[in-house]
């Protein structure tokens, strides 16, 4: 069992306090059949490692005491000061060792070095929720070992930006005993994408997956700038029940430095289907595990990604329930309502009249 | 839906006779061939072949089979039930295959039908259990006697006792009267079978109605698999050798189920010392479960196992092998049940209030008669037809052995009609002390039939004659046959898939690849290898020890009713059934890809 490291898909219970909010999340879903793009934590116990240093930590009161927090600049400076002290704080074989290998087993997984991000996850109010400081803290399209080691440096240093130190002090947190773990997760590189809801939008049928899927990033389906494949599934059985494949004639896809590019889609994969009969069902379950996950009808965004192996490169970006059918009467039409000889006479007849 | 307008398919009269074939209408009844003078009328209905019960040729005296199933069929819709929509099915034989055309009722009529229809199909349905077992017991009775029944040669002289005793009457009396009962007994047993089938698929329909306006396009997969039953006598047969290997390989005989001869691994273990033991559980279980065929008991030389003890030893020997290394045989009937749980409460879970009673209450009455729509084939198809088709060849030999024909298949030769006469010719010639002409009448008679038959199985049957209707939604065509208007359309050639597959119902769900065994007849199955894929014409459900050793079946014609439906279902196999073609498209050795769930055959490589 690795300390320092925790691969979202691990079969350990992923436990808050070593793992923080983000992770903990991540872990959660991808156990639960809702796979997010894979990754691994690093743990509270490695921030701990590097950190709970008896000289590190003295200095770093030390600083903290010395700050003015009423002076901006001073403020900054401190919090400067602290952060480099983190920054340049060695770390232990051992921490490194097991980042090191996290970090490889998951470029294998991803067929060869691929960028990934890397976010820190805050296990308690130790940190401005996202919303507000979540921007500090996320570096995206990160690739190679020795940028990620220095971006989770960055994460670890992130606990003392001015904004956190200003943040803890006004909600009386205490600065004794902070940790926060980091997120190093996949770059989702979009083969194909779309959205799933698990409901038939056009009847409120709850027994049915509808997936609308196209090539290169999701953006272009969730717009309407391009007419998706459109799939119906019966959410049950898990088979597909109707399939429109749509002309899709333009893609965004990610060029590997964080900027996108929208291009034409050549004449052979245009008119072809954006997902395998695998895929669909594989979206599909995805959704119906997260309509299970979060008990209510789901809005799901999803991604195939070019670089995992078949079986893994299924990707949900995000879930929402569904606010527009699922608060509505299913619009079914039953004719054939009640039981017994009378009701069953009373549809036999329906289906005659159906047939003229 | 083809974009494609519909054609037509040839007219019957239109059809080309196989070269030897010439003549083959004498050998049906002329109520059941296509007659010229009413070529307009036969021209104007829609007719599709049942190759699903009837896959080969008919020999004269197998039409009893049709004609008593088909009219039973169509009495109880049409008299008993006075089903408002549905009369009976009507059938023809073309060319030694049966043809059927659904016949609606006329509506103006159906309101008058519906008070009659509510007090007896009502009657029915309230009374299920208890009808049920009266049915039972009578179809058992008439099973009985149909055994006692026994031919035998006529006696030198008539016995003492009866002159002695004023019976005033000779054997011939019995002799005839035992062939009007074999026959009448057999006709009763068939008006039996269809007294609850009608109503079981007349309430599972109306859940499968509900179920498609309430879940728009729900596989039918779905609502079979809320019904399916877990312990129907169709599978004990199977169920009862499983237990004998496992029987066998408890009591240490694993290494005496070798070879291919019963008679010896029987002997043999008999001789063994814990043989008796496993003897006697043998012995035990063939009465009835070894009255069962491998064909589907529409065929006078259909084997029954308890005719041919290598079948059922067989089946055995590979199960013992396969017990030995550690295999379970048995079918996961917990997984059965909770994959039908499970599928039961989704669908219900998205119901509420009025709609979910509804739905309870479909289903619940589905699953009371549903029972019977997989149990009464062995009661009927198996045992009934095992014991009447025994007696039968009984009688062909009494005949072959007074020197009629040359084998006691040939009786099959003759119609049920033509063996009365038979009868008489070979008690009067007894009776005047001379010799009967029928041994000077029926050889060749019989050689030339045979020919004929045997030019007719040259020829695969046509799908379908004639016009179609633009849209097939009778249910029961659609549910027992696979017939749907995207299936005509398919054999009209209009289809346009695109992918060089095959489509066909997703009758059992599942994915699987692996390499297509073609098994044109039951005498095939020993070709099967373990993890093959079954592709045949139809299979009939006492197939159920190859079930064991496949991993997938495509068949040309069948729903989502038909037996290989339900036998795939059970064992948690997929099934695309009702392809139309798969049996002459796909050649044993190519690899396939079965998509059970969504009903689709691919060719991966030849």
């Amino acid at each position: 069992m690795a300390l320092y490291t925790f691969p979202f898909d691990s079969s350990e219970t992923p436990e808050h306090d070593r793992l923080g909010g983000k992770c903990t999340s991540l872990a959660i879903m991808t156990t639960a059949g809702m796979p997010v793009p894979p990754g691994f934590a690093v743990t509270t116990e490695a921030f701990d490692a590097v950190v709970n240093d008896k000289k590190l930590q003295d200095h770093i009161h030390s600083i903290l005491k010395g700050i003015d927090l009423d002076n901006v600049a001073d403020l900054d400076h401190g919090a400067a000061q602290i952060r480099e002290l983190i920054l340049t704080q060695p770390v232990p074989d051992e921490v490194y060792a097991e980042v090191h290998t996290a970090y490889n087993t998951l470029m294998e997984l991803c067929g060869g070095e691929v960028p990934v991000a890397v976010r820190s996850s805050a296990t308690a109010e130790d940190l401005p929720d996202a919303s507000f400081a979540g921007q500090q803290d996320t570096y995206l399209w990160i690739t190679g070992e020795t940028f990620v080691l220095q971006k989770i440096r960055e994460c670890w240093a992130s606990l003392y930006t001015s904004r956190a130190i200003t943040y803890r002090h006004a909600n009386n947190i205490p600065d004794e005993g902070l940790s926060i773990a980091v997120a190093v997760q996949k770059m989702v590189n979009s083969r194909s994408s779309g959205v799933a809801m698990t409901i038939d939008p056009s009847n409120g049928d709850r027994t049915k997956i509808v997936i609308d899927s196209s090539w290169g990033l999701g953006e272009m389906v969730v717009s309407g700038e391009v007419t998706p494949d459109n799939f119906l599934l019966d959410k049950v059985m898990m088979s597909v029940v109707k399939r429109v494949i749509s002309d899709k004639h333009e893609e965004l896809v990610p060029t590997g430095h964080g900027s996108i590019a929208r291009r034409e889609v050549d004449e052979e994969r245009r008119n072809s289907p954006s997902l395998s009969e695998e895929e669909v069902v594989g979206v599909a379950k995805l959704a119906k595990a997260a309509e299970k996950h979060y008990g209510s009808v789901q809005d799901v965004e999803w991604a195939i990604d070019a670089d995992l192996p078949a079986g893994q490169n299924i990707l949900l970006l995000q879930s929402r329930p569904e606010t527009v059918w699922s608060q509505k009467q299913a619009e079914v039409k039953v004719v054939s309502s009640g039981s017994g000889i009378e009701a069953i006479t009373k549809s036999m007849l329906s289906t005659m009249n159906r047939d003229k | 839906m083809s974009p494609k307008a519909a054609k037509s398919f040839p007219s019957p009269y239109s059809v080309k006779t196989p070269k030897g074939a010439e003549g083959w209408q004498e050998l049906y009844p002329y109520y059941l061939v296509f007659q010229d003078n009413l070529r307009k009328q036969e021209e104007a209905k829609f007719w599709f072949c049942d190759s699903q019960h009837w896959p080969n040729v008919f020999k004269p005296f197998e039409v009893i089979g049709v004609e008593f199933a088909s009219r039973c069929l169509g009495a109880y819709n049409t008299r008993h039930y006075i089903i408002p929509p549905a009369n009976g099915i009507d059938f023809r034989i073309h060319m030694g295959y049966n043809y059927f055309s659904p016949v609606g009722v006329a509506p103006e009529l159906i309101p008058d039908r519906v008070p009659h229809f509510l007090e007896r199909a009502g009657h029915y349905f309230a009374n299920w259990g208890e009808l049920l077992e009266n049915w039972r017991k009578d179809v058992l009775k008439n099973i009985e006697e149909i055994d006692s029944i026994n031919f035998s040669k006529l006696p030198d002289m008539v016995p003492l006792a009866d002159v002695t005793g004023g019976k005033g009457m000779d054997p011939s009396v019995q002799l005839f009267d035992d062939y009007d009962r074999l026959i009448s007994l057999c006709y009763k047993n068939w008006e039996r079978h269809f007294e609850f089938l009608n109503l079981g698929y007349v309430a599972y329909l109306d859940l499968f109605m509900f179920c498609k306006e309430a879940f728009p396009g729900i596989p039918d997969l779905a609502i079979a698999k809320m019904v399916m039953g877990v312990d129907s006598v169709l599978f004990r047969p199977d169920d009862e050798l499983k237990t004998l290997a496992d029987l066998a390989v408890k009591l240490d005989l694993t290494a005496l189920f070798t070879g291919d001869d019963s008679a010896k691994i029987l002997a043999a273990v008999a001789a063994a010392p814990k043989g008796a033991e496993w003897m006697s559980a043998f012995e035990k279980a063939q009465d009835p479960w070894f009255n069962y065929t491998v064909g589907n008991g529409f065929y006078g030389t259909d084997v029954y196992w308890r005719d041919n003890l290598d079948l059922p030893v067989g089946y055995i020997s590979d199960y013992v092998t396969r017990v030995a290394k550690g295999e379970r045989l048995h079918r996961p009937k917990d997984e059965l049940i909770a994959e039908r749980d499970r599928i039961t409460e989704e669908y219900a879970a998205a119901l509420d209030g009025e709609a979910k009673e509804t739905f309870m209450g479909k289903l619940g009455l589905a699953r009371v008669v549903y029972p019977y729509v997989e149990d009464h084939n062995f009661y009927i198809e198996h045992w009934t037809m095992g014991v009447f088709w025994r007696k039968v060849r009984q009688l062909g030999q009494l005949l072959t052995d007074e020197g009629f024909w040359g084998k006691a298949e040939d009786i099959l030769y003759l119609s049920r009609d033509e063996v009365r006469p038979v009868l008489f010719d070979y008690a009067n010639a007894w009776a005047v002390g001379t010799e009967p002409v029928g041994p000077t009448y029926w050889p060749a008679e019989i050689a030339r039939r045979t020919k004929i038959i045997a030019a007719l199985e040259t020829e695969r049957p046509a799908p379908a004659f004639n016009e179609p209707p633009a849209e097939i939604n009778e249910p029961f065509t659609v549910m027992l046959w696979g017939i749907t208007t995207d299936q005509v359309q398919q054999w009209l050639g209009a289809d346009d898939s695109g992918k060089g597959g095959l489509r066909g119902m997703a009758a059992s769900g599942g994915v699987v690849e692996g390499r297509a065994r073609v098994i044109m007849n039951p005498d095939q199955l020993g070709e099967l290898v373990q993890g093959e894929i079954l592709v045949a014409p139809v299979t009939a459900p006492s197939w159920g020890p190859v079930f064991g050793k496949i991993s997938a079946t495509v068949t040309d014609i069948g729903g989502m009713m038909s037996h290989a439906a339900i036998v795939c279902r059970e064992y948690g196999l997929p099934a695309v059934t009702g392809t139309g073609k798969a049996s002459t498209t796909i050649k044993t050795g190519m690899m396939l890809r079965v998509d059970g769930t969504n009903g689709t055959v691919e060719i991966l490589s030849k």
